[in-house]
């Protein structure tokens, strides 16, 4: 975790900052979605509690706290606690591994009268080698949580709920692992930080030793894997359980799915875990298609020249430009959460054959074809 | 061992805080009387015939040997892809997309069989 101990505290500091931050933003969605949705159907959603309603959650979250604690009768007592805590933890550990901002670098400084640095330090929580291959391990444990808390609530509807959910969740799982092969292939990494720094500058192909380039087009991935990137872009909303895909929280038929026996705080900490999910799939789509958090044309190296010869010092400038690619990070990741909000409100939900039927036989063949047709591709453009 | 560190210590810590949450909530909380509707499971109000822990359908069982199948065939596929590149500058690239061809072709074949077969009908 690091060589000295301000690289420890700087390390230890900024893995519970990333969780924090996910875990505040989740209010932040749900305002969004609820007021987002009024928008849409014309009507005007929550607008007491505070400004524009945002204190409305606050309010909520107050009001969970107090609930009375239940666990159904025929319940399995501890697999009913743990599962939601279980929801929380595939969410937390995918997204810290997700760069938000470029790698700084830190000069010697003083802290506590003593000479600590030099440090270069990347804006997530660790920087895990294969990339791409934790984040898909990782999220997919996510499917136990639903299981735990079908199973362990001792409903009918419930446990219905889980297991469709849960099948759900890998059928597509197929797809989107499917459909990220041909983003690796012409990435040739499964490093976060490589493949940004791969979609810097303008647009540009190298065609047998030929180079094209469209200027005035940044080289983001999504350029070169659109299809790769629509077939992810569906399958994260099969994965995060979102319309139209909601099968398992159907309520003509399953009450409310899995979550139909919690209440109050351990309600939301499903929540948590949902939008965490539509967290981490929206990071991974800006990382993979939209270049990550670099601003199209600008490098960090100009800004942070440019904000020194203003006269700021060396760590400050690196610190601040860090923080402007966070929040063109943030910014990116946004648009996709208001894109899921979008689509809950325009699409209606599919029939349970007609989502395995899409699943199987629409995404995973194309899928499928992306990649074959990416690898024939790279193959004579490179030869 | 180096890299498991901080993976192992933000998952503790995102479990200490999912418990802390569970326990506090607990305890703050007006405390539950017994009551024999109220730990019924939520249903549609008459007494309910069945535990909760009813009969799965064979065909999520299906789904999920499907799925372990299909998701190592595209496990294998993704060293490949990333090595993909360096083997076209090596000048072997030709044998490896030939490779990957037979494997595919063997994947496809395993999804016609399985659409041939039915086992993804849903009724």
């Amino acid at each position: 975790m690091g060589s000295d101990l301000v690289e420890v505290l700087i390390n230890s500091v900024k893995l519970v900052l990333i969780f924090l931050l996910m875990v505040q933003l989740v209010p932040i969605l749900v305002w969004v979605e609820r007021r987002g949705s009024a928008f849409i159907q014309n009507r005007y959603g929550p607008n007491r509690v505070g400004p524009f309603g945002l204190m409305q959650l606050l309010a909520d979250a107050v009001k969970f706290v107090f609930k009375e604690e239940f666990v159904p009768g025929k319940g399995h007592k501890l697999i009913f606690y743990a599962a939601p805590v279980v929801a929380l933890i595939p969410g937390a550990l995918a997204f810290a591994a997700i760069p938000l901002a470029n790698t700084f670098h830190l000069e010697p400084f003083m802290f506590l009268g003593e000479s600590w640095g030099p440090y270069d330090i990347n804006f997530q929580g660790y920087n895990v080698g294969i990339g791409i291959v934790f984040i898909l391990g990782v999220s997919s444990l996510g499917a136990y949580a639903l299981l735990l808390a079908g199973w362990g609530s001792a409903n009918k509807y419930s446990l219905y709920g889980a297991l469709r959910a849960v099948a759900q969740m890998i059928s597509y799982e197929l797809a989107l692992g499917l459909s990220i092969v041909g983003a690796i292939l012409v990435y040739n990494t499964f490093d976060f930080h490589s493949i940004i720094a791969q979609q810097a500058g303008a647009l540009s192909f190298t065609i047998s030793g030929r180079e094209l380039g469209i200027p005035f087009l940044p080289n983001w991935g999504i350029f070169y894997q659109p299809l790769g990137a629509f077939l992810f872009l569906v399958a994260a909303f099969a994965e995060t359980n979102r319309l139209p895909f909601d099968l398992p929280e159907a309520e003509s038929e399953l009450i409310a799915g899995f979550h139909t026996e919690y209440g109050g705080m351990k309600m939301l900490m499903f929540y948590l875990g949902e939008y965490g999910h539509m967290l981490v799939a929206s990071a991974l789509l800006v990382t993979f298609y939209f270049g990550g958090y670099q601003l199209p044309f600008v490098s960090h190296v100009m800004i942070e020249d440019m904000l020194k010869s203003f006269g700021l010092g060396i760590n400050m400038a690196n610190v601040l430009t860090a923080f402007l690619f966070f929040t063109v990070f943030m910014i990116k990741c946004l648009i996709f959460l208001w894109i899921y909000v979008w689509v809950r409100w325009t699409l209606p939900r599919f029939r349970y054959d007609q989502l395995m039927d899409l699943g199987w036989k629409t995404m995973l063949p194309w899928a499928l074809a992306n990649t074959i047709v990416t690898a024939v591709v790279v193959f004579l453009a490179r030869i | 061992m180096e890299e498991l560190v901080p993976i192992i210590a933000l998952g503790g810590f995102v479990a200490l805080f999912g418990t802390a949450i569970v326990v506090v909530t607990s305890l703050i909380g007006p405390k539950p009387k017994q009551n024999d509707v109220k730990d019924e499971a939520y249903e549609c109000g008459i007494p309910g015939q069945f535990s909760g822990h009813s009969k799965v359908p064979v065909k999520y069982y299906l789904t999920a040997i499907l799925f372990i199948l299909f998701d190592i065939e595209i496990i294998f596929m993704y060293p490949w892809a990333v090595t993909f590149g360096d083997s076209i500058t090596e000048g072997y690239g030709l044998q490896f997309l030939a490779a990957m061809g037979v494997f595919i072709f063997i994947f496809i074949f395993g999804l016609f069989w399985e659409v041939k077969s039915k086992a993804l009908e849903w009724e």
